[in-house]
């Protein structure tokens, strides 16, 4: 498995673990509704697992994006700051948050696999 | 409050089968939206037609000779002498000059010669009925309509849309109201609504109106929203929502509502004061008051929420956001907020506190988008 998933509602592709890619699931933009604005981090800076390093806004209301690893965020998805709605549109895709350089790989292990994040969904 | 408890208007069956999106709202399961989103609905408001559940809300009658001096006694609105078909904006205020809740007017035509028909907001229908039968049901008779359902259909589209149901109801005008029978259902329907657009609010009886609310989604021009649609085509119309932009802490002076308090019932009027908070309100009047709601436009694309401080260049304290969003129509982050009076001058620039980040707003009119009301 390459993609794993947060309870948060996040996943993290890891094909590349000097650029991991970060973003939100089907279930969380379905929940957030219309997506407007997205606060990205700054290339450079390094976060802890958990702590937020991003929010993404719908008309409705704010949400924390966390980091789902720890690691140094390597690139931005400008396109998605133009057009937030990619979040709603392709969130497994073009809606993607950021890339990160995963340091401890122990730590991608530790989140759910596509079945067990699937189960989270079900019972939520 | 968990789910069982939650109560269903009319609509509930129909709002699940259009596949809406539930939220519990003051007390209610209520649609926030349907499939489409609150985006494609706070749209299809501004561009065509738009049907709303409200039945949550409020509705009851006073009836008696004596009603409209009685409400009087409760409200700083000229109620005696609002013509049969008119309706009219007030507020229930407290000892304070606070508001206790919003309300719409209507005097009606009925056999017995008028009635006053008023709809309230939902999480203070129960408070504002004992505050009626306390204060003034000695006077007159509060009767609650529980058993009648609230439909709004908003839009530019809404009248060409009614009247294909029945053509006469393009006579009424803005904030005019009459009886009419609706697809076979005797209804009472007003020209007024919550979003800026033409549009109407159609009381009717509980059990036609999910009869009444498919006849009105089959029409061309017709789609549903929901709540949220609602707060964002409110919030850029400028209109308040209650326990948010007014409460009982802020005076209709504070909130700028001083349009909504006719002459008669100032210092000097005819039927001057005579409701509680009536000293604070016209002190007020006279020599303005410390904070003033106002409209904000975010100058950057960052949304500004309810509970935002507003601080001037310096990061001193001016105030706190009472709603936000990034607004659908208008395409840039909308605000209301409570300043310091000597901050809330138009094109006044002010920060607003976001995540640790200042977000420059602009002092801004309102409403953000135009009212479109018909008014003949």
């Amino acid at each position: 498995m390459t993609t794993m998933y947060t309870p948060d509602h996040e996943w993290i592709n890891i094909e590349d673990h000097e650029a991991a890619t970060v973003g939100i699931t089907l279930h969380a933009q379905d929940a957030l509704g219309d997506v407007v604005f997205v606060d990205l981090p700054e290339v450079g800076r390094s976060f802890k697992k958990g702590e937020v390093a991003g929010v993404v806004e719908s008309v409705k209301a704010a949400a924390d994006i966390y980091m789902p690893v720890t690691g140094e965020i390597v690139e931005v998805n400008e396109a998605l700051r133009a057009d937030p709605s990619l979040a709603n549109s392709d969130p497994l895709g073009n809606g993607w948050f950021f890339k990160v350089h995963v340091t401890d790989m122990a730590e991608f292990d530790q989140l759910m696999d596509g079945p067990a994040y699937d189960v989270l969904v079900k019972n939520s | 409050m968990s789910a069982t408890e939650l109560l269903k208007t009319p609509l509930y069956a129909l709002h699940l089968e259009l596949g809406a999106k539930m939220v519990a709202f003051a007390g209610y399961e209520m649609p926030v939206n349907y499939p489409g989103g609150i985006i494609a609905e706070h749209k299809q408001c501004r561009d065509s037609a738009a049907l709303f559940d409200v039945s949550h809300m409020g509705q009851l009658r006073l009836v008696g000779a004596d009603a409209a001096a009685a409400l009087e006694s409760l409200v700083p609105v000229d109620v005696v002498d609002l013509p049969v078909g008119k309706q009219r904006y007030g507020f229930f205020t407290n000892s304070s000059g606070g508001i206790l809740d919003d309300l719409m007017i209507t005097r009606r035509h009925t056999p017995q010669g008028s009635d006053l028909f008023v709809i309230v907001n939902a999480a203070c229908k129960d408070a504002d009925i004992k505050h009626l039968v306390t204060h003034i049901g000695h006077r007159c008779n509060v009767q609650p309509l529980p058993d009648r359902a609230l439909l709004a259909l908003q839009g530019p589209k809404a009248a060409t849309a009614l009247s294909r149901l029945n053509p006469a109801v393009a006579k009424l005008t803005f904030m005019t109201g009459a009886s009419f029978d609706i697809d076979g259902v005797s209804c009472f329907v007003t020209r007024s609504g919550y979003t800026g657009e033409d549009g109407f609010e159609i009381s009717v009886p509980a059990s036609d109106a999910e009869e009444l609310a498919r006849s009105l989604l089959a029409l061309p021009e017709v789609k549903p929203a929901g709540l949220g649609a609602r707060d964002t085509l409110r919030l850029e119309a400028g209109l308040c929502l209650y326990g948010h932009d007014i409460n009982e802490t802020t005076t209709p002076v504070e909130a700028a509502l001083t349009w909504a308090i006719q002459k008669v019932r100032r210092a000097g009027g005819a039927r001057a004061g005579g409701y509680p908070g009536a000293g604070v309100i016209d002190g007020q009047l006279a020599t303005g008051a410390v904070n003033k709601r106002v409209g904000l436009v975010g100058l950057e694309r960052m949304p500004v929420r309810e509970g935002a401080k507003i601080v001037d260049a310096h990061g001193r304290g001016l105030g706190h956001v009472t709603s936000g969003t990034l607004a659908p129509t208008v395409n840039q982050p909308i605000a209301m907020a409570y300043l310091a009076a000597n901050h809330a001058l138009p094109s006044h620039e002010v920060y607003a506190e976001v995540r640790g980040k200042r977000v420059p707003m602009r002092v801004s009119a309102m409403p953000f988008a135009p009212h479109r009301y018909f008014r003949g």
